[in-house]
């Protein structure tokens, strides 16, 4: 194009002074910002081409680059921001939908920002985590209402089969095929040390990786990728994907280039063709045809795994979570408008959805009052940031987490929203060999079992000083959390009290 | 005896390990004050061809051939490590010769040069280890 309307978003800063011309930078780049010029035996670089994913400023040497978010402006005012203006130069060149990835970033309320958390004072001391026993295992899965007695008087077993979590976080599902092989590798072994889960997604589950079927939750979505006896069986649990949070209403779309041989297997596919999720399961429509799925799926893996529906968030959630648990989930998996995606429509990610703190309120609420709280677990995920925001969602009602752009973070990612792309130069959302053999699972299992580890230290401290010492306790605990700056309306639907009252 | 092992499946090819021996060996402070405006001549080298890499450098074999070839016995092993007394070598290069890997090449002042697991240096420990960023190269016990 002659005219290119828009100027890069981000400037590569070279500080010349520092850079010895190692050309790291240039090897590293899979968008091909920077190269070598032997005739001014100097780097150069593109700026336009630069995604602000920071492998060369982490890999350089010297320290001699740096990525800034230019000052170069639009002439912006409130209505017309600098970003309209470029999603309107961008679309008027390309006639084509705008596609994001990661969460949605727009500036809407941040409720996790919005509570504060109680500590003992005099009455109810605190504990001490370091001295005295603090439990953070959790179980998933539907609990027995009553206890029940055989005709000699012996109680009998009538617990559904349920989840064992050692801690209160899991690992949301990404595919494989929207992230690489080592990604998957380091969250299943990452999964097994930790003595939690990760999710495959629903591009099926790699041969290589059934061996950590026992820490393993496998995936039936629309496409029904890779779905057959032997994957339903080799999990933990088997998940329903109703909905994700990044994009609720809409399927999802793996390109034919990054449907390889191994993934084309994995999802029994043909090899390049595209990997196209409906937007809903062509066979449910109902509460009812729901429940066929959850007892097709419990037929198939003989009653012995729980079964978890997830749901984007969305305005009737409550009402639609009640309608799942009666129609016999083991648990319930809410993902907020924060959540991620290897691809979204920019429009759809931003603008659809509710926040996942209101929406586990309502459901938790709903759910209570229905009296069936107890049939159902209740995870949630979309943007959970930090070890506050899971003490946070337990105290609003939730059961357990689901982390999948933390988690990723800690395997490298920089959020620069270009997954959409395949070039991620962290070898995490790309199928391209030379790229996958960036991120070494024997590294990036550590930085995972690390950050959770830290997390669930933090999880221990906070409750300790609330004087609570096992997670079951916090659960659905209310009267610990106080909004800040929040409306009648807001606080209600939480459920919880304004600071100082 | 640690020694240092590549794994051709992690390597990037990205060659910083080149860059961090010739720092480790330069003898100076900084990276740049090292390292700018300079073509570096390593101990250790990123073979490429064909989308496989991997780092070399010299392997401290049990029993070195160079050692055996070195006419001035300038090459010794010391604890397992091969090293080079720069004083007493004449540079005959007949140790280059004979390395079936590779890993000894000419240094600037006319002596031969290879890795001596930083052990000599500033670095104290080998600098291509510590500064792969994936891992491709360790520093390890094997049997």
């Amino acid at each position: 194009m002659a005219i290119d309307f828009l100027y890069p978003e981000y400037e590569i800063k070279r500080d010349r002074d520092k850079c010895i011309c190692c050309r790291v930078c240039e090897r590293q780049c899979a968008n091909e910002a920077h190269w070598y010029d032997p005739e001014l035996q100097m780097m150069m670089c593109d700026s336009a081409k630069c995604v602000n994913c920071h492998r060369c400023v982490a890999l350089c040497p010297t320290r001699a680059l740096k990525i800034v978010k230019t000052d170069h402006t639009f002439k912006e005012n409130a209505n017309w921001t600098g970003e309209h203006i470029a999603e309107i130069y961008r679309q008027a060149g390309t006639g084509g939908v705008l596609l994001s990835s990661m969460g949605n970033p727009k500036k809407y309320p941040i409720y996790w920002d919005k509570m504060l958390i109680n500590a003992s004072q005099v009455t109810n001391p605190p504990i001490d985590p370091l001295r005295e026993p603090m439990e953070t295992k959790v179980f998933l899965g539907a609990k027995p209402g009553k206890v029940e007695f055989n005709s000699k008087g012996e109680i009998k077993n009538n617990l559904p089969p349920q989840l064992k979590l050692e801690v209160p976080i899991m690992f949301s599902a990404m595919s494989y095929g929207s992230i690489s092989y080592n990604a998957h590798e380091s969250l299943a072994r990452a999964a097994r040390e930790l003595g939690t889960f990760y999710n495959t997604g629903e591009g099926g589950l790699h041969e290589d990786f059934y061996k950590y079927g026992a820490n393993t939750i496998v995936q039936v979505a629309s496409g029904r990728f890779g779905v057959h006896k032997d994957y339903l069986n080799a999990g933990a649990a088997i998940e329903i994907k109703m909905g994700q949070g990044a994009k609720p209403g809409i399927g999802g779309h793996l390109p034919g280039i990054k449907v390889r041989e191994d993934i084309s297997r994995t999802r029994m596919i043909p090899e390049g063709s595209d990997a196209i999720s409906p937007a809903p399961h062509h066979d449910i429509y109902s509460i009812e045809d729901l429940r066929q799925l959850v007892y097709s799926l419990k037929e198939a893996s003989d009653y012995k795994k729980p079964v978890i529906v997830k749901i984007a968030a969305v305005h009737n959630v409550a009402a639609i979570a009640s309608g799942i648990a009666r129609g016999g989930a083991d648990i319930i998996a809410i993902d907020g408008y924060r959540g991620g995606t290897g691809a979204a429509p920019t429009r759809i990610r931003d603008n659809v959805g509710i926040p996942i703190e209101l929406a586990l309120a309502a459901v938790d609420q709903r759910l209570r009052e229905e009296g069936i709280r107890n049939n159902v677990s209740i995870v949630v995920g979309g943007s959970i940031r930090s070890s506050a925001d899971v003490v946070k969602a337990i105290a609003l009602g939730a059961d357990a987490v689901y982390i999948a752009t933390s988690a990723l973070m800690a395997l490298g990612c920089h959020l620069c929203r270009s997954c959409q792309k395949g070039n991620c130069n962290w070898g995490i959302a790309t199928q391209r060999p030379e790229l996958v053999r960036r991120l070494n699972p024997d590294i990036g299992y550590k930085r995972l079992v690390n950050l959770v580890t830290a997390w669930n230290h933090e999880i221990k401290e906070i409750m300790g000083g609330m004087g609570i010492n096992s997670i079951e306790s916090l659960r659905g605990n209310r009267l610990m959390l106080r909004g800040i700056g929040l409306t009648e309306k807001e606080l209600s639907i939480l459920g919880i009290k304004h600071a100082g009252e | 005896m640690k020694r240092i092992y590549v794994n051709e499946k992690w390597c990037l090819g990205c060659h910083l390990c080149e860059y961090y021996c010739a720092f480790a060996n330069s003898g100076k402070d900084s990276m740049v004050k090292a390292l700018k405006n300079v073509t570096i001549n390593p101990r250790i080298r990123i073979e490429e061809h064909g989308g496989i890499s991997f780092a070399v450098s010299c392997r401290h074999c049990e029993e070195p051939i160079c050692t055996k070839s070195c006419i001035t016995g300038a090459l010794t092993v010391n604890d397992g490590v091969i090293q080079i007394d720069k004083d007493k070598c004449v540079g005959c290069y007949t140790c280059i010769l004979t390395c079936p890997y590779g890993a000894i090449v000419p240094s600037d002042t006319g002596a031969i040069q290879k890795c001596e697991l930083c052990i000599n240096n500033s670095s104290g420990k080998p600098a291509c280890v510590a500064g792969c960023p994936n891992k491709a190269i360790v520093f390890e016990e094997k049997e």
